[in-house]
């Protein structure tokens, strides 16, 4: 399935540049950049549990927030891209 | 049943692939022209002489998505194996059979049966679908003939009958091949197997697709535990998948012939997609190639039932089922092996 993750990061306290580079990085491990604080995720469930509690291990629920948008197996209907940043799609053609 | 994940293809030469974090990065010249989580992936081909990292090579091994480089034009050039995983037991089992004749030739009938049924029902299915554009009466003949030579591979005592039997099953079956090329009739044409260098344009693109095909194949069997180099009808030599090309021969038909006359006769490819070299050998243009490979990933997504699991399962994953059951056989799970018989 798809899920979309975004997330807003508080870098005013001293830790947060550091819990927003992790946040960040775990993210990519996980899926695809779409835009700066936004993540395309072609995961199953399992996968989706790790990633949720890996990254409930690093932010602070006080400043930081955290959303799941879940679209499912026929996402493809659901997601539409105007301008610039064109990804690609993970279950399609994969050429380079 | 397991979720068959993306391949993913590097086709351009000056590229090098490395690992960051849990991600494949494709790297030209310094700058990221690509990125993929390593999770999504079930394979990487690279065409041409595109490098790794070790990192990549090593992550590769330890999550079981085969890394294969290939020439730009198809040929095999190596793999990353990692440490050996499954079960010692499993495999121990696969040695001792491929160790005795007699215990071979039971297994090995199998993927013959198997292969000669198939193809005998892809003449059925031309049959039926093209009666008026093909020489019906001799595809019933070669279909009767294929009947009979079952029999006598059911029967078969030994491996060198067995591979005799197996060759009058494919001079019967190649000799309609042609026939089944029903489009573009003065570009392509068969007229016999031939391969290193393949000296056609229907040559060029079976051998494409039975390198690939192997590549799945080997990689099926290497994921459930067995060990892909060790055969019971192809002997062993260094280097050589012979259990790959075991499992492959029922698919063969199937898969990759069928495969290969639909993009003919569906004029996906045409003759301005080939050229000959000096010494007569056929290549397909780069062009060609992502075509081929765009039409390989459809056909491996395609919904098929499996006939002895009774599950709906994608065409790409039929070599990994097989996979399973030639291992619940071997391990003694199942009395027999049974091929993937497809009508």
């Amino acid at each position: 399935m798809l899920v979309v993750i975004t997330y807003d990061v508080s870098t005013i306290d001293p830790g947060g540049k550091k819990r927003l580079r992790q946040v960040s990085k775990l993210c990519q491990d996980y899926g695809l950049r779409v835009q700066n604080s936004v993540f395309e995720c072609v995961v199953d469930s399992t996968q989706l549990r790790q990633l949720k509690y890996k990254l409930l291990e690093i932010i602070n629920k006080e400043t930081d927030s955290l959303r799941f948008y879940r679209l499912g197996d026929n996402y493809k209907t659901k997601v539409e891209h105007i301008g610039n940043k064109e990804t690609f799609d993970l279950e399609g053609y994969l050429f380079i | 049943m397991r979720k068959l994940l993306n391949s993913l293809f590097i086709t351009s030469p000056d590229v090098y692939l490395t690992l960051n974090g849990e991600n494949i990065v494709v790297k030209k010249e310094e700058s990221d022209i690509g990125r993929v989580p390593l999770h999504n992936l079930e394979s990487i081909y690279a065409f041409g002489y595109s490098g790794a990292s070790p990192a990549l090579m090593g992550a590769c091994a330890e999550r079981n998505i085969s890394l294969v480089f290939l020439t730009k034009n198809g040929r095999f050039l190596a793999k990353v194996i990692g440490e050996s995983r499954g079960n010692v037991i499993l495999r121990k089992a696969q040695y001792r059979i491929s160790d005795s004749d007699s215990l071979s030739l039971l297994i090995a009938k199998h993927f013959i049966i198997g292969k000669v049924y198939n193809n005998k029902w892809i003449l059925e299915r031309m049959t039926r679908d093209y009666p008026l554009r093909i020489d019906l009466s001799m595809f019933k003949e070669v279909s009767r003939e294929l009947s009979k030579n079952l029999i006598e591979i059911k029967n078969a005592t030994d491996l060198e009958l067995l591979r005799g039997y197996e060759g009058q099953a494919a001079i019967l079956y190649n000799k309609v091949f042609d026939q089944m090329i029903l489009q573009q009739k003065e570009d392509f044409f068969f007229k016999g197997r031939n391969r290193r260098p393949p000296m056609d344009n229907v040559n060029a693109m079976l051998s494409f697709a039975y390198t690939l095909l192997a590549n799945d194949t080997a990689a099926a069997l290497e994921a459930v535990g067995l060990d892909a180099y060790v055969g019971f009808l192809h002997r062993d030599r260094p280097g050589r998948v012979s259990l790959a090309l075991d499992l492959m021969e029922e698919l063969r038909g199937v898969f990759a012939d069928r495969f290969v006359i639909s993009l003919i006769n569906k004029k996906i490819v045409n003759k301005n997609d080939f050229f000959v070299k000096e010494n007569g050998a056929v290549i397909m243009i780069d062009e060609a190639r992502k075509k081929f490979l765009k039409a390989w990933q459809d056909k491996k997504q395609e919904k098929i039932k499996h006939p002895f699991l009774g599950e709906k399962i994608s065409w790409g994953l039929v070599p990994y089922a097989q996979a399973i059951l030639l291992a619940r056989h071997i391990r003694g799970d199942l009395d027999g092996y049974p091929p993937f018989l497809w009508k």
